[in-house]
């Protein structure tokens, strides 16, 4: 019998976001994103201008969130065939985004795996609060000149 | 004839890019809607053909609402369209009665090609 050892089974857990990640960017848009190697968050506050939050439930317990600036989603919005780049739009583009691959990930971790509809927090001095006692991932994107970021806090 | 199609979707963005990549024959859209509860009233007006349908939703999930709809008619088709891309999501909704599952994310070719699979079936 094979045993994981912590880093291994963090590793394992965090690789479906990652692959989530670059699948959404490849098939949303046509072009690849650069996803990087997953680091632990030590600044305090790591969100950008727009960030979509997943509660998660059942088997994982926590938050899954990706943080955006507003002219990255503008050409999401754009690569999508969207001329609308109202605040609404923007906000649902950042929740659709965080929905989707906190959904995907369920293709490896089960209906278990239980998220919330997403909440999106606005504005460049916005805080996320982070549970504490977990541990927090930041899995750092490239697309285009921006640079996104996934952020995972579960138990 | 003309067949109907309607729209749910709690992100207004995800719905507008249905509406634009919708690119069948005779296919015409007669409704959106943001959550189950809205969807069944729209349901019930417009007796849409084709319905795609989004599973998290506030309000009334879509599993709930695709039993709610075959109830009111068990000819209609639907589509799931959502991003929980796993099996066993996929077969409660289709044990409900949906007849075709797609994950999120979509691009218009996959709608499409959805689309007339389901409706070649009729």
């Amino acid at each position: 019998m094979t045993s994981l050892t912590l880093e291994q089974t963090e590793q394992h857990d965090l690789q479906a976001f990652i692959d989530g990640t670059a699948h959404y960017f490849d098939h949303i848009t046509g072009q690849e994103a650069v996803v990087g190697a997953p680091y632990l968050r030590t600044t305090e506050n790591p969100s950008l201008e727009y960030t979509g939050m997943i509660g998660v439930s059942g088997s994982r317990k926590g938050f899954v969130y990706f943080t955006s600036s507003r002219e990255m989603l503008e050409n999401i919005l754009d690569a999508m065939g969207e001329t609308d780049f109202c605040d609404e739009n923007i906000a649902d583009i950042t929740g659709e985004i965080a929905n989707t691959i906190s959904g995907n990930v369920r293709r490896s971790y089960g209906k278990n795996f239980m998220i919330s509809v997403p909440v999106v927090l606005a504005g460049g001095n916005h805080q996320v609060t982070f549970p504490g006692g977990n541990a927090t991932y930041i899995i750092p994107v490239s697309w285009k000149q921006f640079e996104p970021r996934l952020m995972i806090c579960l138990e | 004839m003309n067949r109907k199609l309607m729209i749910v979707d709690d992100s207004n963005v995800v719905r507008r890019s249905i509406e634009r990549a919708v690119n069948v024959e005779n296919l015409d859209i007669v409704g959106v809607a943001g959550n189950g509860i809205k969807a069944i009233e729209l349901f019930k007006e417009t007796a849409p053909d084709l319905v795609t349908m989004d599973i998290t939703m506030p309000e009334m999930d879509g599993v709930q609402c695709v039993e709610e709809l075959i109830e009111l008619n068990p000819d209609v088709h639907i589509l799931v369209v959502s991003a929980l891309a796993d099996k066993a999501t996929a077969i409660e909704a289709l044990s409900k009665g949906a007849q075709g599952y797609l994950s999120k994310p979509f691009n218009p070719k996959e709608l499409n090609e959805a689309f007339l699979e389901l409706l070649e079936d009729d």
